[in-house]
């Protein structure tokens, strides 16, 4: 079985994310960048399908532009066996993305697609689905667990209420949530062996793919500031404030 | 114009988020329309012909419609939009799941979980998990819409009754299929529709001391909630997860206790109306939201806290 892993090059998580004082857009001179944790947790699912002996070859890809290779290269260094960059330097909106991946599925026609179900950049929760519309495949998002069985795969997804679980026809569209594994570290050896692996470059153009943008951001700002409140001495005095200042209980 | 909303519901009753996105879809459009997809769903069709703002009801009763799977309500939703400009669904896990499907269906880019309406095709949505919020104008002819439910205040049921017009078309796309549900039983309130909701996270140390919430949950009608720290460490399931990758939830009341306050966590309740946070570390960042602190060890302050309310 074969599994492609679309992964996204996105601000770091632990970094605190700013508007730019003109409020054009997000401040990111010098800030640092990794791979999204959804996306590593796809590729560490990945990993581990083959490690099971349930695949065989596993194909990182990204839709970016060159210096993406950086996020490649670590998939590579966590366990897939080839990367492909699809080089634009456009910024392509989920639509875009998922109209590259079908051209990247039709060519390479993977069993699997594993993603991560949102980038914490945009925070739009939206390319596994689109590209799972766009192939025609059944999709399994918010996984917290996949088992292959067979021609399906069954996936316990989390839910509002709690959990469900589904089976869907292969091949199929995979969207990973916080819950469905604790990714490795790549080791040194891995990051060394990772630079001889192959990484193909495609020119976006090549694809012929409409990657125009249908939405535009007319103004990044922050976010409504909460204005300081108070200290309370004792819970005796917060229940007071709470009955008579903010009549939020009774 | 007119919009057509999606209805959350769970084949017996409609979700209140339905309300909310009626109310976001009355901003764009001037005439709205609900779809009611499930099994055994009637009485969902006849509550939702209710709501204050909407002339007509969708109504389709199918097995192949009662677990929500994205490939069928995706390919139905695909079928009835012809005349409509927008098509919303609230930002639920179902919304989530079948709305990006639709877009793609449909050609258009998606509006993720909006924040506000400016104009028919001007919108506000968080982004990098609410610490900035973008303002975006989309180009596309029909527009689809997930709504972040706790920014607008939901549709009132009133006497009106809109026309039920029932569906026959059924569309199973026979590549997915519903195994098992395993929802959580509660008789307290949703966590996203409670007015009160009392979260504990980390500073909790084990599950066993949720209890410690119950009794003021009890006492105040309240939903119980958590951190992603408390949830990854084992405490209580992730359906009690508060934050970025949790639920978003803005009640009237919202109290912290043991939470330091990460900016994952403080995107899921930041617009609450009144914050109380409960920590023993004067240094939490959660103390920079909270209207107000109590700088104290939970374990005393809780039951304290509990007899006096």
């Amino acid at each position: 079985m074969k599994i492609l892993v679309p992964i996204k090059r996105v601000v770091d998580y632990n970094v605190k994310v700013r508007p730019k004082a003109d409020e054009s857009g997000v401040d990111l001179n010098n800030v640092k960048m990794a791979i999204n944790p959804f996306c590593e947790i796809a590729v560490e699912e990945a990993v581990r399908l083959k490690e099971a002996g349930s695949a065989t070859e596993i194909i990182a890809v990204t839709v970016g532009a060159e210096n993406t290779q950086e996020q490649l290269r670590t998939a590579l260094a966590l366990g897939a066996d080839r990367a492909i960059l699809v080089e634009t330097d456009l910024e392509v909106e989920p639509l875009g993305i998922s109209k590259v991946l079908k051209a990247i599925v039709e060519k390479e026609s993977p069993n699997l697609i594993i993603m991560g179900k949102q980038a914490i950049d945009g925070d739009n929760n939206q390319t596994g689905q689109m590209l799972a519309a766009l192939m025609n495949y059944p999709q399994a998002t918010f996984a917290s667990e996949l088992k292959i069985e067979g021609e399906k795969a069954v996936v316990t997804r989390e839910v509002d209420g709690g959990l469900q679980t589904i089976s869907i026809n292969l091949p199929a569209v995979v969207t990973s949530d916080l819950r469905l594994n604790e990714p490795r570290y790549a080791s040194l050896p891995n990051i060394m062996k990772a630079k001889q692996k192959p990484l193909e470059v495609i020119k976006s153009d090549d694809l012929g793919v409409d990657l125009n943008p249908r939405i535009s951001t007319l103004k990044v700002s922050p976010p409504p500031e909460r204005e300081a409140g108070i200290i309370v001495e004792s819970v005796d005095q917060l229940v007071e404030k709470l009955k008579n200042e903010a009549k939020v209980i009774s | 114009m007119t919009a057509l909303v999606i209805a959350e519901h769970d084949n017996k009753e409609l979700k209140i988020s339905t309300q909310n996105t009626i109310s976001a879809a009355s901003k764009l459009d001037s005439d709205i329309h609900v779809l009611v997809a499930g099994s055994d769903c009637n009485s969902v069709a006849e509550e939702a012909a209710t709501c204050e703002g909407i002339s007509k009801v969708l109504y389709i009763d199918s097995k192949e419609y009662e677990n929500f799977l994205a490939e069928n309500i995706a390919n139905l939703i695909k079928n009835v939009s012809d005349e409509y400009s927008s098509i919303l669904a609230p930002a639920t896990t179902n919304g989530k799941n079948y709305m990006p499907r639709v877009a793609a269906l449909l050609d258009v880019a998606q509006i993720s979980d909006i924040s506000s309406v400016e104009s028919e095709d001007t919108f506000q949505r968080p982004i990098y998990a609410g610490n900035c919020i973008a303002t975006v104008q989309s180009s596309d002819s029909k527009k689809v819409i997930t709504v972040r439910t706790t920014a607008f205040d939901a549709a009132t049921k009133g006497s009106s009754s809109a026309e039920i017009l029932k569906l026959e078309e059924v569309n199973d796309a026979g590549i997915s299929e519903f195994i098992k549900e395993e929802l959580a039983k509660s008789d307290r309130p949703e966590l996203t529709a409670a007015e009160v909701v009392i979260s504990g996270g980390r500073g909790m140390q084990n599950g066993d001391n949720f209890t410690l919430l119950e009794g003021i949950a009890d006492k105040l009608g309240a939903a119980i909630g958590a951190s992603r720290a408390a949830v990854d460490s084992g405490f209580v399931p992730n359906d009690y997860q508060v934050g970025q990758t949790g639920k978003i939830v803005a009640p009237n009341l919202y109290i912290a206790v043991g939470i330091s306050g990460a900016i994952q966590h403080l995107a899921g309740m930041k617009d609450s109306k009144v914050i109380v946070a409960i920590n023993k570390d004067e240094d939490a960042p959660i103390f920079q939201v909270a209207d107000y602190g109590l700088v104290a060890d939970l374990f005393t302050a809780l039951p304290e806290m509990e007899s006096k309310i």
